[in-house]
């Protein structure tokens, strides 16, 4: 399958410590084009840590990362972005008091910027009108793109910054917990964003505790926990069980088979709900595939 | 396709007309509250002189002198931090100016490249520190307040045993660069409204007004710039999204340390100004020019509509600030008011905009 290719992504042995406490340590992962690499873990197993290192924000105190199978040392976010890799953080990187538009161009101002020297200047106009119409290929219907983010839900906000970062080009796009503070109907919204853009063949790390979340979108899942990994796995080789226990890490057995239990209760008996939104995301996901991603690759990306 | 169902079965969006965009404008509580100061010294201050070309011009001088600062103080505010060294960064950049011309005899040329220098390095040294320990702006000028303040006091009365510099007069005759911060423009203009009995003349028949004080264009030129650089540039973005939230900001890329280190610098180098404005206005140097001059840019630039907690606001809403500051402190002088009324005033009027402010800030970003 396509993990036979050479992998966008790689990080070796990767540790970082924070004064006395040890957020990873030896950590190492691969991430390939076209794929959903989803990075399960428990709170404080250390995924933010590991992305943040991936994406320029922390420098890592052992271990390197290897972009296109070279060796890279990122000393800020923007060297990680203009690589390439970049990153919609749980913290959500957005300005609530700042325009749509604003926030979209952020950072990549110069792709909106007119004249030269002292007379350049921003066409606010342009950076509206490609905004509203980023947002509105991926089903947002911004008619203002001059309003504050801040008036955006935060699934919309999240597809703001996901739409950021596939228009400036992201080959890696990495999104932490971009569905843990939205109801079902808006990470379904998100979730199919993320698939969209793993038919647009980028490679997508996508941080979830919800392990329905991950399930229906990734094929491969990173479990860590307490800042080592349990190991890699194809969507072939696990169930969402195993990895639901994996995650739970050193919780009682008993307590857990009583959640597993609970899966199969849910899953058999009321067929709803946990199911319901893998399916819908399923199903969405099938028509993505029927009607194309999406996106349209005419090749308009700066 | 699936995803345009998404948007309506949302209803995403409420309308947002011409009336919500107008709304949303930050000067617009200052633009209101001066329509309102004016109408009310309309009537109060009838017949006083105060709307005479005079009177005017005299409490947009007063309005300038603050506005110039405020205009600093806005933009500053807006990325996020304060600065409350400005009324000393005044004082002591009228020293920088006023000792060597005077004291030593440099042309004047180089006493003001001198200062603006110092300036500089003073925001510059404001803005390091800030960014390098992460402490509050507000304590780290604290001290630069009181710094400034002495070392102004120290170097002068070190220097010349005194706490004014006076004589700087013999060295502005003629010299090609003072009339850019002393002067007077537009005077044929006035002359010429003088003679078609359009304004008071003296007995002389020159006109009372005899000219419009640079500093209101400087005043003008400071906002225009400083508002086309907020709206229109690359910088003006990034100094909204240091002040509306570092974190993020420094995550997509935007240099926050550099913005607001350039961000006090600008301020500095607007007292300086300021500093010019005055000290080659009045020919003398004192060392405690500039006194409460940063609560007062704060002051007009929160009326203005900036918000304390920064990433929001405008430079067009500090220079309203001003001129309500401004224009009720000599409507109160014309109307003989006692001035202690003016101090009451103010700090109403900074509540109620501070007041105001955040219900707007809540309107811009009420989430769903
Ligand atoms: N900047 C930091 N300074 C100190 N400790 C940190 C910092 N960031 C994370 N940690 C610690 O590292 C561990 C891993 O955190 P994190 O990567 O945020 O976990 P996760 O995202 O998986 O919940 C936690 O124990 C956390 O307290
Ligand atoms: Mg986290």
């Amino acid at each position: 399958m396509m993990r036979s290719r050479p992998p966008l992504v790689e990080v070796e042995n990767l540790s970082k410590r924070f004064g006395t406490v040890v957020a990873l340590s030896g950590v190492s992962m691969r991430v390939f084009p076209g794929e959903v690499h989803c990075l399960l873990g428990d709170n404080g197993a250390g995924k933010s840590t590991l992305i943040k290192i991936l994406s320029g924000v922390h420098r890592p105190s052992a271990g390197r990362i290897l972009l296109d199978g070279q060796e890279v040392v990122f000393h800020s976010p923007r060297d990680a972005l203009d690589r390439g890799i970049a990153t919609v953080y749980q913290d959500l990187a957005m300005i609530p008091l700042m325009s749509i538009a604003r926030n979209f161009f952020m950072g990549r101002e110069h792709v909106v910027t007119r004249g030269r020297g002292l007379l350049a200047r921003l066409d606010m106009r342009r950076a509206n009108a490609i905004a509203r119409e980023e947002l509105a290929r991926i089903g947002i219907d911004v008619r203002d793109p001059a309003q504050a983010v801040g008036t955006l839900s935060g699934g919309e906000r999240q597809c703001v910054a996901i739409a950021r970062a596939v228009y400036f080009g992201a080959r890696v796009l990495i999104l932490d917990e971009p569905t843990s503070a939205l109801g079902v109907k808006q990470a379904s919204v998100v979730l199919r964003y993320i698939a969209q853009a793993r038919a647009r063949n980028l490679g997508v790390i996508f941080i979830t505790h919800n392990v329905h979340h991950a399930w229906a979108v990734g094929n491969v899942f990173t479990v860590l926990n307490r800042g080592r990994t349990l190991g890699t796995f194809g969507k072939d080789e696990i169930t969402r069980e195993q990895l639901l226990t994996m995650m739970a890490g050193g919780r009682e057995l008993e307590e857990l088979s009583a959640e597993l239990e609970e899966f199969a209760r849910a899953d058999a008996a009321r067929a709803i709900d946990v199911a319901a939104e893998e399916k819908e995301v399923a199903a969405t996901l099938r028509r993505e595939v029927a009607f194309g991603s999406g996106f349209s690759d005419d090749g308009r990306r700066p | 396709m699936a995803s345009s169902t998404i948007a309506e079965r949302d209803e995403r969006l409420r309308p947002s007309g011409v009336v919500r965009r107008l709304f949303g404008r930050p000067e617009l509580g200052a633009v209101a509250g001066y329509l309102l100061v004016l109408l009310f010294f309309a009537v109060v201050a009838r017949g006083t002189g105060m709307f005479s070309a005079a009177g005017i011009l005299s409490f947009l001088e007063v309005s300038a002198q603050l506005g110039i600062v405020a205009v600093g103080a806005a933009l500053l505010m807006i990325g996020g931090e304060f600065d409350l060294s400005v009324g000393s960064m005044i004082g002591f950049a009228g020293i920088v100016v006023a000792l060597p011309a005077v004291e030593w005899g440099w042309p004047l040329w180089l006493c003001i490249l001198l200062a603006f220098t110092v300036a500089l390095l003073v925001g510059w040294v404001n803005g390091m520190i800030v960014s390098r320990t992460g402490l509050p702006s507000f304590v780290v000028t604290l001290g630069g307040l009181f710094v400034l303040r002495g070392l102004t006091l120290g170097i002068t009365r070190a220097l010349t045993g005194r706490t004014q510099i006076p004589g700087l007069r013999a060295q502005l005759e003629g010299d090609w660069l003072a009339p850019l911060f002393a002067g007077e423009v537009g005077t044929g203009i006035m002359q010429w409204l003088g003679e078609m009995g359009w304004i008071a003349t003296r007995p002389d028949g020159l006109p009372l007004a005899s000219g419009i004080p640079v500093s209101i264009l400087w005043w003008l030129l400071l906002t225009a710039l400083a508002t086309w650089v907020l709206l229109r540039t690359r910088i003006g973005n990034w100094i909204f999204a240091c002040g509306g939230d570092p974190a993020a900001a420094r995550n997509l890329g935007v240099p926050v340390a550099k913005v607001k280190t350039g961000l006090f610098m600008f301020t500095a180098v607007c007292a300086t100004i300021f500093a010019l404005v005055q000290t080659l206005s009045v020919g003398s140097a004192d060392v405690l020019r500039g006194q409460l001059k940063e609560f007062e840019a704060i002051i007009a630039a929160v009326i203005g509509g900036c918000l304390l907690t920064g990433g929001y606001g405008s430079a067009i809403g500090a220079t309203f600030g001003a001129l309500i500051f401004g224009t009720v402190q000599m409507g109160i002088f014309y109307t003989g008011v006692n001035t202690d009324w003016f101090k009451v005033f103010l700090g109403v009027m900074l509540l109620v905009a501070v007041l105001f402010n955040n219900y707007v800030r809540r309107k811009a970003t009420e989430g769903r």
